[in-house]
């Protein structure tokens, strides 16, 4: 096999590593270099460092330490029986890439994923022995994001998460029984398992006690779900999530909508990526995480999200009754519910209303999208009146642009 | 009218000496003309003009009357005085102005003068946080220490304020940022500001460019094209100093034809020699469905049982553990939340309070076999959290199955049934534990049969003495069975 340069590797390595959604750089402890040896600071927001022209964030070095694998994911682009190039670097050529790259402000830290090679653990210990050098070797402070191998020992996700300051590993599939058609070798137990014992390690570590003892440790986990891989509906998604969120304590349960990747599996739709229902999807999930939604309240398990309609003014046009709502005296977790306001501009509401009597244009300056809100609101100069019941409201809110998007 | 010249468009502690001067004076806003000194022959200020130069201390001089404001204006003033808008100074000053007649100013988020100033101060906060996005450093070949530099245009005039953050940063490295407006410079233990640069300061390339535009080409996903969001977070005013947006129109042009030839190219067979490598290392078959003759193989059983729907939303099926020949079995119900991420049964808080009943009880623990009528965690996602659901009569009764092999390999002379879920496994018929606790029932399998509270159930007795009343009379029942296995 010809030995392949350090250029060319790192085409072949990043472009496997593209169909991982994951970029955050958020949430980690705060630490900086100034009593240190090397580079690096953590100061809780996350920075994208620059933004390629999907529209996806750049902040960390995504990459995989090698893409051959001895699974056979039919979603995924490296699974054994596909034909794309394969490369792997070395433990030094991933460490020396991510402290140049960090050096000249191009990244946060390193994401760093990889095939599974020989066994999950031999996997396993080579991605810690790069998370290790970079941190005592190089006293490297910046981000690590290390993806853990479901199969790999206890032991060695423990010790990914003592250099990591996050640790993901990805369920892909929202159903179960696609996960054994579509990737035979993934067992949805194991997976489940090393997120369980990774939220008992992670919740240990946060006790005020080991706290004092001043042990980093990573802070949080998240994973991925393939969208329109599989059958399942948005419904059955976002149960998963619920049920992920509450297990496990996940940061993040990111969307992939599933794209069409060089040579794929005849086993798999080779069709446009569903992004406007990937959009779609994330919104419900804010909706769940920040607002205070169930999931049935969204969309039931086994149907799908209407695509037309942000999933919170879709819940208000069929719960009209509750509408409209005064914005002088409605508590918080009613005001989140009206379409057009976000969480900051709430949080503006409670405070703007206790000096003012809050008109429709006060409400456009504290930043809600008046377009949604108007029908859904009571304010010191307006009532909607007959407007929140008229039944052609929901086609005057569907914006035509955003069935643009596809 | 009044004049105020400000020593540079940044000058902070000028405009807060000048304004405290003017409003004390009782200046009306529309009365005061703010300007930047330029130069020494900037022309003097016309006829009938005051000029009010700031004083440069930031204390309030002699004579001056106090007064206070609130700390958040101070905050935001600091903030806003960094954005390009000319008249930023004079939106401050009539916002200071106004809060002496309406104090609650500052809390008013939809003041049409609050807005403007909370939007201007969030633009400058977004460009703070771009330079920390978008400087690109060069290593600045051939010097004796590792030495970077980068020229920078920042969208407001934030370098000075942004420049700590690079020296936590790259605290061991030596760095200059040269901007228009000021250059800021870091050597391994001060910050140094002087005037503004050119780009021809700095250094025009580095290696290591070659490969960051390698990264970037190759991370973009061509089947997800979307220019406009991209722009949005890096808008092109940013692009002529950043290495990698140069190959932004090549990159645009050629992705509709590499994703219509992804999906068009037909996919190709699998090579023999992946193929082999796979066989190599396929997996064994999973647990077959015989009756299990060990306790290993009624953990390997559990851990793929999928008699009923319970183990799609829990982590694990979790078995029993303890002496194989153990005389005396407990039976909870099923695992909570604690023993679901664990894998092992009475980890969580009705564990703890269990293990600590039985050592009252002089129960060694390490001797006791104990197990779940359900061995999966049966819940209801709340958020954040998972609330316990008791499980049916039908989920207990396909996971009998497990319980009667693990009470067969065991074979203990007394098996404790820890409420009613445990009891109707145990037993097969429905059994309320206030009228069963604490008789001793014949089993069929020679066994001796005790029904008593689930530990629970004691957690949750809201009332103080009732709660120590059943929880004395649990720590009697796990006695008496101790007792009659002969472990106590």
């Amino acid at each position: 096999m010809a030995v392949l340069d350090l250029r060319r590797k790192l085409a072949i390595l990043s472009d496997a590593a593209k169909y991982d959604a994951s970029c955050a750089s958020s949430g980690a402890t705060k630490r900086n270099s100034l009593d240190g040896k090397g580079v690096g600071s953590t100061e809780g927001m996350g920075i994208c460092h620059a933004y390629a022209p999907d529209g996806r964030c750049i902040s960390l070095l995504k990459i995989l330490l090698t893409n051959f694998c001895i699974y056979d994911c039919a979603y995924c682009i490296n699974r054994v029986s596909s034909n794309t190039p394969r490369a792997r670097f070395t433990v030094k050529e991933v460490v020396d890439l991510t402290l140049n790259f960090y050096k000249r402000n191009y990244i946060e830290g390193l994401f760093l994923s990889s095939g599974v090679i020989r066994t999950g653990d031999y996997t396993m210990e080579e991605m810690v022995r790069v998370a290790k050098s970079l941190r005592l070797d190089h006293d490297f402070r910046g981000y690590i994001h290390l993806k853990l191998i479901p199969e790999a020992s206890p032991e060695l996700a423990a010790e990914a998460g003592l250099y990591a300051d996050r640790v993901s590993i990805n369920i892909e599939l929202p159903r179960d029984d696609s996960l054994k058609t579509l990737a035979p070798e993934k067992d949805p137990t194991d997976i489940k398992r090393a997120m369980g014992r990774m939220r008992l390690a992670i919740d240990d570590h946060a006790e005020p006690a080991r706290k004092a003892q001043r042990r980093t440790f990573a802070r949080s986990q998240s994973t991925q779900l393939i969208v329109g891989a599989d059958e399942a509906r948005d419904g059955d998604i976002l149960a998963r999530s619920a049920n992920l969120y509450g297990a496990y304590r996940l940061s993040r349960v990111y969307y992939s909508a599933f794209s069409p990747i060089p040579d794929a599996s005849h086993r798999l739709p080779l069709v446009r990526p569903p992004l406007l229902r990937e959009h779609r999807l994330y919104q419900a999930d804010w909706l769940m995480r920040f607002y205070g939604f169930a999931q049935s309240e969204i969309v039931a398990t086994g149907e799908d999200l209407d695509l037309s309609i942000d999933p919170k003014t879709g819940w208000a046009l069929k719960n009209r009754a509750q509408f409209p709502v005064d914005v002088q005296t409605a508590d918080r977790d009613t005001l989140l519910r009206v379409p057009g306001l976000g969480a900051k501009a709430v949080e503006r509401v409670l405070a703007a209303r206790r000096v003012t009597r809050l008109t429709l244009e006060d409400l456009k300056r504290v930043g809600a999208v008046l377009k949604r809100a108007r029908a859904f609101v009571v304010t010191a100069d307006w009532t909607p009146g007959a407007l929140t019941d008229q039944e052609s409201l929901k086609s005057a809110l569907v914006r035509p642009q955003q069935l643009s998007l596809f | 009218m009044r004049v105020v010249r400000l020593t540079s468009e940044v000058d902070f502690a000028g405009w807060r000496s000048a304004a405290r001067v003017l409003r004390t004076e009782g200046v009306e806003p529309h009365a005061v003309v703010w300007t930047v000194e330029r130069d020494l022959f900037s022309p003097p200020p016309g006829d009938g003009v005051d000029g009010v130069d700031a004083p440069r201390s930031t204390s309030a001089s002699q004579g001056e009357k106090a007064f206070t404001v609130p700390a958040a204006f101070l905050e935001l003033a600091e903030q806003v005085i960094l954005h390009r808008a000319a008249d930023r100074f004079s939106l401050l000053y009539r916002i200071l102005w106004r809060l002496e007649h309406t104090p609650h100013l500052i809390e008013n988020p939809a003041d049409p003068d609050m807005a403007r100033a909370r939007d201007m101060a969030k633009a400058v906060s977004r460009a703070a946080h771009k330079m920390k996005a978008f400087v690109r450093f060069r290593l600045i070949e051939g010097a004796a220490k590792e030495t970077y530099a980068a020229w920078f245009e920042p969208a407001h005039r934030v370098t000075e304020a942004t420049a700590p953050f690079f020296a936590r940063r790259f605290s061991n490295m030596d760095w200059t940022i040269l901007t228009p407006d000021a250059c800021v410079a870091w050597d391994g233990e001060r910050l140094m500001v002087s005037e503004g640069a050119d780009p021809a300061d700095a250094p025009s390339e580095d290696a290591q460019e070659e490969l960051w535009r390698t990264y970037y080409a190759s991370i973009f996903n061509p089947a997800r094209l979307n220019p406009r969001q991209m722009r949005q977070e890096m808008p092109k005013r940013y692009w002529r100093n950043l290495p990698e947006a140069a190959l932004i129109p090549a990159l645009m042009e050629a992705a509709e034809t590499r994703a219509a030839a992804m999906v068009r190219t037909p996919p190709r067979p699998p090579s023999d020699r992946v193929l082999k490598a796979a066989q190599r290392h396929a997996r064994d078959a999973s647990f077959g469905g015989g009756t299990p003759t060990t306790l290993e193989a009624v953990e390997a059983g559990v851990s793929v049982c999928r008699r009923c729907e319970l183990w799609r939303d829990a982590t694990q099926g979790v078995p029993g553990a303890g002496p194989s020949n153990s005389p005396l079995m407990f039976v909870g119900e099923q695992p909570g939340d604690q023993e679901d991420l664990a894998g092992s049964p009475f980890v969580g808080p009705a564990g703890q309070l269990f293990d600590r009943a039985l050592a009252e009880a002089g129960v060694p623990r390490e001797r006791v076999y104990v197990t779940n009528a359900v061995k999966h965690f049966k819940h209801e996602a709340r958020g954040k959290r998972r609330l316990h659901k008791t499980p049916a009569q039908g989920e207990v009764n396909a996971c009998r199955w497990w319980l009667d092999a693990e009470r067969r390999l065991v074979r203990p002379r007394v098996i404790v049934m820890l409420g009613a879920t445990a009891a109707f496994s145990v037993m097969g018929q429905p059994t309320r534990v206030a009228e069963a606790r604490g008789q001793i029932l014949p089993l069929p399998d020679q066994a001796q049969g005790l029904v008593t509270f689930h530990p629970a159930y004691l957690l949750r007795l809201p009332d103080p003495a009732a709660r120590l009343t059943a929880y004395l009379t649990f720590v009697e029942d796990l006695r008496r069975a101790g007792e009659l296995s002969g472990l106590a």
